[in-house]
């Protein structure tokens, strides 16, 4: 038996290995490449962001962290997350559910709509919101008649975040529920089960994890967003400043350890998004 | 597979999502499309022919197109190098592809504007050892969009290659073929449209990126100012035509662009029997 | 419970999958549903079921019609295809299902619910395997849970969509007999799906041929096996040799009194088994000839040629106890004579069953 493995590993011996295998240099030269590209393009940054953040010692970081304007932008940040990812959480499954579950004329358009938000750039994103609600926007006047803020304040921001994470749930629900098919939910219902019981029973618990995946990557995006949020914000500090924003201030300001400490705040969360990932890539794949 | 027709939960399911998706995306979307109407032909033509516009849709596009193509070239490397190969720092390094999706734009245009600038870790080396000025340069939103769109290559090519049936490479070696005859004639035209999908997503991305790029690009107006930037500063200088005329063009042209990468992938999956 | 189809009609857009079905099914029976792929046997059993709503026509269970009854006031225990057993649910939990998700007013106390689930998994000699999940169940296993869970809820109809089609021809056979045994136990009204023929012959008390949305015929296996209505049926049902008088059959049965005196219809079927094969010298003047012979076991199957036989070159096949075979000394190349005991007519009224074989 090992005679036999030997034989077959052994590239000496196999007529047919060396068409089957990269040769060694070959091999050895893809991973260099690869590597030094992962490393120059993935760790150096990485890197930079926390050397940057301490280069003026641990005390200039905390201080950075610890202004009130930081504070601010890290608040209104958590709140954007905190009303855009459960909107679009709940959006995303009630889409996916009539997409996969039922025929309906104009369904296959349906699902391209959903996704335009993805193929409009993030600036874009921003200035339809300006138009519709800023000073000359369609709904300019009547606001500010009756005193609402809505661009270059939270609001704006709330919307801008929406639409640019608006598919990101939906798009993780869709392929994953139609390959589920709906055998379990039918066999539930053959069962008694009425609608509800058999969608926290049966539906919930088989797309947890698509579900907590989209919900991991829209709360990224939705911290993370810059140019849909920059668009609409104003760049008032304090008020309407998100995280993303507020590195950018300071980073313009000359300002490189705030610029650097806020965006280590950012680069964590990446790193714990990228961490939970993979976690739930390894779930999903086990399960 | 069927669809059932005794699910429960259609009208509230379709009604609710109908009425958040014209809420969120269609009503602000088409305002885009309604206040362009306030503009004359004549105007719009004027708006979108200025040179300083024209310019900076050719350093988008431009960047953007040579980006996507240096992205799927390491992108297929390093998912070759991912499926096929096993090393150490494997895992780590798969997950740390996604870094770009999940590290926030501003956070990677200031880092990539730092290592790259003149006096920089590799803007210094480039700079003295080459005489190559990466930082505030056009060369800089490349290299900024080539951050941005490794992911989109290697996450669309990595599934392909591990679902590639690895017996079409012993058949055709079982008939005499070389190992670069079974890559250029067995796997490459099946990773294909993965790399072309790739390839795409990549450069539709890469067109409308502005926070990573701002701050490496040096937005000099004719030379390295990107569209995007340009309905910035439009929208800063309170003109609205100008803003929404630029917006629309961009708008149109990235639909065409999605139309024809769906063609495309139609056409190559035809072509390859998939 | 007994269950009357009237007037069934269902479309999938252009497609006609069910064409005005009329069926009445007595209570107690076995009944399988065959027919090809595509055939509408499954839509026929989803709309039993209430999980498909006819387009037209009523369903009438125990004689009150259920047609807008949804599949959760049916009363009916449903076996799906790839079982459709809960993924995340242990073997226990998925049987105590219906049970749990009663109205708190009807649902029965754990203690009960338990008791029950027990039960049923001894019934399907699986209670060892309660606290494993789907995914650790071999095919067979499944199958036997699945049927568990659809009897924990006491439904007075079941129904089982291809109930053998994800396993292995050895677990398959096994089933097939222990489903019929089990339903001799419960006595519930069974219906199931299969394109099967032979599984529905071995295990069915009541066959109802299916094509194109059209009930072809209905019986007992024997009925069916003996007295096909037509021909679709005759060969769906079992091997036939099919003659079509105007062009090749004659050539085969030339000189036969069933074509020259008795032509029922313009196509024969005659069935292997009817056909006897004698060895004749090598000087006799008949143009048949055994072209070759395969042992199936108890039977020796022969494939015949004929030289007179223009165009491609047909071939009809005969069947003969393997004893008979061996006596009979038949080799390849031998030269035969046939012997037709019995043919099925077709496009005509009646079927015919000759008296007494023919010689030519």
């Amino acid at each position: 038996m090992t005679a036999i493995t030997q034989e077959i590993n052994n590239p000496k011996t196999s007529v047919t290995a060396s068409a089957l295998r990269d040769p060694d240099w070959l091999k050895y030269g893809l991973i260099a490449v690869a590597l030094s590209f992962i490393f120059l393009f993935l760790c150096l940054p990485l890197g930079l962001v926390v050397f940057q953040a301490l280069s003026k010692g641990f005390g200039a970081f905390l201080s950075a962290l610890s202004q009130a304007d930081t504070l601010a932008a890290m608040k209104l940040t958590l709140l954007t997350a905190l009303v855009t990812v459960p909107l679009n959480t709940v959006f995303g499954i009630a889409a996916a559910w009539s997409i996969t579950r039922f025929e309906f004329k104009g369904k296959s358009f349906l699902t391209t709509l959903i996704d335009l938000p993805f193929s409009v750039s993030p600036v874009i994103s921003g200035v339809i919101f300006v138009l519709l609600f800023g000073m000359q926007g369609a709904f300019g006047e009547w606001l500010s008649d009756h005193d609402i803020k809505i661009i270059f304040a939270v609001p704006g921001i709330v919307l801008a975040t929406l639409f640019v994470t608006f598919p990101f749930v939906a798009r993780q629900l869709i392929p994953l529920m139609q390959e589920m098919g709906c055998e379990e939910e039918e066999a539930a219902l053959s069962l008694g089960a009425s609608g509800w019981q058999m969608f926290f029973q049966i539906t919930l618990p088989n797309i947890k994890w698509a579900l907590l995946y989209g919900v991991l990557l829209c709360n990224a995006r939705a911290m993370g967003e810059f140019g849909a949020v920059s668009v609409v914000s104003g760049h008032i500090r304090g008020l309407t400043n998100t995280l993303p924003l507020h590195v950018e201030v300071s980073y313009n300001d000359y300002d490189v350890v705030g610029a650097f400490a806020s965006a280590s705040i950012l680069a964590s969360l990446a790193i714990v998004t990228l961490i939970l990932k993979t976690l739930l890539e390894w779930k999903q794949g086990t399960r | 597979m069927s669809q059932s027709q005794i699910m429960p939960g259609f009208k509230p399911a379709l009604g609710y999502t109908l009425v958040y998706l014209s809420l969120v995306v269609l009503i602000p979307l088409s305002t885009l499309v309604f206040n362009s109407f306030q503009l004359s032909w004549e105007d719009y033509v004027a708006i979108i022919t200025h040179k300083r516009i024209i310019a900076s849709f050719q350093v988008s596009f431009g960047s953007a197109l040579i980006a996507a193509a240096v992205a799927s070239f390491f992108g297929l490397v390093i998912a070759w190098v991912l499926v096929r190969y096993s090393f150490t720092g494997q895992k780590l390094s798969d997950a740390l592809i996604d870094l770009p999706f999940a590290l926030p734009t501003a956070v990677a245009g200031i880092v990539l504007a730092t290592i790259f600038q003149p006096g920089g870790f590799l803007g210094n080396l480039l700079l003295e050892g080459f005489g190559i000025q990466v930082a505030f340069k056009p060369l800089g939103i490349v290299v900024a969009l080539i951050f941005i769109s490794i992911p989109f290559v290697v996450r669309t090519i990595e599934p392909v290659l591990l679902e590639f049936d690895t017996s079409m490479e012993e058949a055709a070696a079982s008939m005499g073929a070389s190992r670069l005859q079974i890559f250029t004639k067995i796997i490459f035209p099946n990773i294909f449209p993965a790399l072309l999908t790739g390839f795409a997503l990549s450069f539709a991305r890469g067109v409308g990126e502005y926070g990573s790029v701002i701050f490496i690009a040096g937005n000099l107006p004719y030379v390295s100012e990107i569209v995007p930037l340009l309905i910035v500063t439009k929208l800063e200088q309170y003109d609205m035509e100008g803003a929404t005329a630029i917006a629309l063009t961009m708008l149109v042209i990235s639909f065409a662009m999605l139309l024809v990468i769906n063609l495309l992938q139609h056409w190559v999956r035809k072509r390859s029997g998939q | 419970m007994s269950i009357v189809l009237s007037n069934i009609s269902k479309k999938f857009g252009q497609f006609s999958a069910l064409d005005h079905i009329d069926l009445e099914i007595p209570e107690g029976e076995l009944v399988a549903l065959l027919g090809p792929s595509g055939c509408g046997k499954t839509t026929l059993l989803r709309i039993i079921a209430g999980l498909e709503r006819p387009d037209d026509g009523k369903v009438l269970l125990s004689g009150e019609d259920k047609t807008d009854h949804d599949v959760r006031k049916r009363g009916i225990g449903f076996v799906f295809q790839h079982y459709a057993l809960f993924r995340h649910m242990t073997v226990f939990d998925n049987v105590a299902f219906g049970l749990r998700v009663k109205p708190t007013k009807t649902r029965p106390s754990e203690a009960i619910i338990r008791k029950n689930v027990h039960d049923l998994l001894n019934l399907v000699q699986l209670d060892w395997l309660h606290d494993r999940f789907p995914d650790q169940l071999s095919g067979g296993q499944r199958q036997r849970i699945a049927l568990a869970r659809a009897l924990a809820v006491e439904p007075k109809v079941l129904l089982l969509d291809e109930p053998f089609g994800a396993l292995d021809a050895s677990v398959r056979k096994e089933l097939r007999l222990w489903l019929r045994h089990l339903h001799n136990e419960l006595n519930v009204t069974t219906i199931f799906v299969t394109h099967d023929q032979e599984e529905a012959m071995e295990v069915a008390s009541q066959i109802v041929v299916l094509n194109h949305g059209k009930i072809e015929q209905k019986g007992t296996p024997t009925q069916i096996y003996d007295e096909p209505k037509n021909d679709f049926v005759s060969q769906f049902i079992g091997h036939t040799n099919v003659f079509h008088l105007e062009n090749d059959g004659d050539t085969w049965l030339k000189g036969s009194s069933i074509v020259l005196d008795n032509t029922d219809g313009i196509t024969a079927h005659v069935r292997p088994h009817h056909i006897g094969v004698e060895k004749l010298d090598e000087n006799a003047s008949s143009p048949i000839s055994l072209k070759d012979w395969q042992h199936l076991g108890a039977t020796i199957r022969l494939e015949l040629t004929n030289d007179e036989f223009k165009g491609t070159a047909k071939v009809i096949y005969a069947e003969m106890p393997s004893d008979q075979f061996k006596q009979s000394r038949l080799k390849k190349g031998d030269k035969v004579a046939l012997f037709i005991r019995q043919a099925h007519w077709f496009n005509l009224e009646k079927p015919h069953v000759p008296e007494a074989a023919t010689n030519f």
